[in-house]
């Protein structure tokens, strides 16, 4: 029973108290680009969490087992990378037959996912704070919900922001800057929620 | 000042109560629980990083290899061909989610017709056609027009508005703050929605319709929540710009453009084209020639002549001095004896055309419709040679 208090605190650490997008700052430049329409901030967290998740698993393996018995640690910031750029590039190859229509709405967002830094960050944590592969499993997928989250109440927020009198120097990313530090503020709320 | 301290040193304090270091700091590398080595052996070391290196980089490639032929998406080339000619505005036109998605089903469904992209005309219908090997049928071309011209200094407002900027809003509040509830309401819904930059608000909160960039897409007709914008063949350029349907009385209270249902124009007109239904004229396409004639009769300037510049008539050297041009001019321009070549009060032209039309042997020039005239006999003129 510990093991499954364990995995939701996870789950809920990395979605909430330690939202990606919102108290990390990470994962910028994709959150401002595809929130601007509901519908490709949709597709997008869908696509991030299931490429998060398998991304994690296969990295977590690779250094458990073929890394750390080679002493080649210090490689793990390249190979994640490398695992990620391979599994975007299939990703890419096999939507496009599967589901076109989606494939077409992304465009752009899927190749980007790689340049996402989150993508990153949640293998490097699972090295860092020694999860189990379980373990490792959940937090990529709290940081995929956390940052579905933080992208479906940025495109809901956006776009009513088209239609309001913003002044004009403010308009389009300067607002969205500001409205995702509000936002930010918000979910600091959530701190403490978890004690350890 | 002690307690002030104090209160200091409490609300300090509070920030402490979740130790935040902790969940900000990564732990990562070396000296955040992961162990430093003692001693490191190069030789080795190298070794299994250029093996690891190499091996993982061969097995991603063969699986994306493996991948891109499994799943490889069989395309037509013609289908990148097609998709090379269309316009690419993603208006949705043709009927279909994305240019992409009708490119696709111009080449495989023989009952899609070629000519569907509008914003990439006629050249590009040729071609798509071409290219499927379909026949492509030339449109005509059509603009959209704003069938409103009670802009902010010739209309009323009921109340005074203060919501979200766009007309789909506004309609929600009792239909909109104009006191003509057919009116346009002047929020910019169309000029937002346009992909191809063809509508800008004019000073007086009226769409101006750009008619070399317009591609009657219809993405300005289906997001109007008035229905004011009508997508019409572009030569159709005399049309009543009003869509009201309240009593003259009412009409002349809330805006000083409106039509009033007076009939003038039913009256004036010699071919018959304008009907009155409902508190509003319509002219009918079919019978209408565009002479303008009822622009300059209607007593509030409600219908509106899209053709900006008429240019005048010139009589040419074929006349045969049958006067019957002479009788058609509404407004006396033309002088002339029987039998002898008639001329055109240039001061008194209003460029309507009728004379063009009525002329039995095409000796009017210079309207902006005897050119149109003159293909068109020619061209009736051939049917009939080749026929008999």
């Amino acid at each position: 029973m510990n093991e499954f208090v364990k995995l939701f605190e996870l789950i809920i650490s990395a979605s909430l108290v330690n939202n990606f997008v919102f108290t990390w700052f990470l994962g910028l430049c994709i959150f401002f680009g595809v929130s601007k329409k509901m519908e490709t901030a949709l597709g997008m967290s869908v696509t991030f969490t299931a490429v998060m998740m398998i991304s994690a698993a296969i990295s977590w393996v690779v250094y458990k087992f073929i890394m750390v018995p080679l002493n080649i640690e210090f490689l793990m910031i390249i190979v994640f990378i490398g695992i990620v750029a391979g599994l975007v590039q299939g990703s890419d190859t096999i939507m496009r037959k599967v589901a076109p229509a989606l494939y077409y709405k992304l465009g752009i967002y899927l190749a980007l996912i790689s340049t996402n830094c989150i993508i990153l960050a949640v293998p490097l944590m699972n090295v860092g704070n020694k999860y189990t592969f379980i373990e490792s499993l959940a937090f990529a997928f709290g940081s995929g919900a956390g940052f579905s989250l933080a992208l479906i109440i940025m495109a809901s927020i956006r776009e009513k922001l088209e239609l309001a009198d913003v002044p004009k120097h403010f308009k389009g990313l300067p607002m969205a800057f500001i409205v995702t530090g509000m936002i930010a503020l918000a979910f600091t709320g959530f701190a403490g929620l978890i004690k350890h | 000042m002690y307690e002030v301290h104090k209160l200091v040193t409490d609300i300090l304090g509070l920030f402490q109560f979740a130790d935040i270091s902790q969940f900000l700091l990564p732990k990562v590398g070396v000296g955040a629980e992961i162990e430093a080595k003692e001693a490191i052996t190069m030789a080795p070391l190298i070794k299994y990083t250029l093996i690891f290196l190499a091996g993982m980089s061969t097995v991603f490639g063969f699986v994306l290899a493996f991948a891109a032929k499994k799943f490889a998406v069989k395309i037509d080339p013609r289908v990148e061909q097609v998709n090379d000619v269309l316009a690419h505005a993603h208006c949705g036109a043709c009927g279909y989610a994305g240019c992409e998605q009708y490119a696709e089903a111009v080449v495989k469904d023989p009952n899609v017709s070629p000519s569907l992209c509008i914003p990439a005309g006629e050249k590009a219908a040729l071609k798509v056609a071409e290219i499927t090997g379909k026949k492509a049928e030339i449109k005509e071309k059509e603009l959209a027009r704003v069938m409103c011209q009670g802009g902010s200094d010739k209309s009323q407002k009921k109340y005074a508005y203060e919501g979200v900027l766009d007309c789909r809003a506004a309609v929600l509040a009792g239909g909109g703050d104009k006191s003509c509830i057919y009116g346009c309401l002047g929020y910019g819904t169309c000029e937002s929605v346009c992909p191809f930059d063809a509508i800008k608000m004019g000073s007086d909160s009226l769409p101006i319709i750009d008619k070399d960039k317009c591609t009657a897409c219809r993405k300005c007709e289906a997001a109007c929540p008035k229905k004011v914008i009508e997508v019409l063949p572009a030569s159709k350029a005399v049309l009543v710009a009003c869509h009201s349907r309240d009593k003259g009385a009412d009409v002349r209270k809330f805006c000083k453009v409106g039509c009033i249902a007076c009939g003038m124009c039913v009256k004036v007109c010699p071919f018959d084209a304008p009907k009155v239904d409902k508190n509003l004229a319509k002219i009918d396409m079919d019978k209408c020639r565009v002479c303008g004639l009822c622009v300059t009769k209607c007593p509030t300037n409600a219908i509106e002549d899209f053709i900006t510049d008429r240019p005048k008539a010139t009589v040419l050297d074929n006349c045969i001095g049958c006067q019957i041009c002479l009788k058609a001019c509404p407004v006396d321009a033309i002088t002339g004896e029987n039998k002898k070549k008639h001329s055109v009060n240039q001061e008194k032209c209003i460029g309507c055309g009728i004379c063009a039309i009525k002329c039995p042997v095409q000796a009017i020039d210079g309207t902006f419709n005897a050119e149109q005239i003159r293909i068109a006999k020619q061209k009736a003129k051939k049917e009939k040679e080749a026929a008999a």
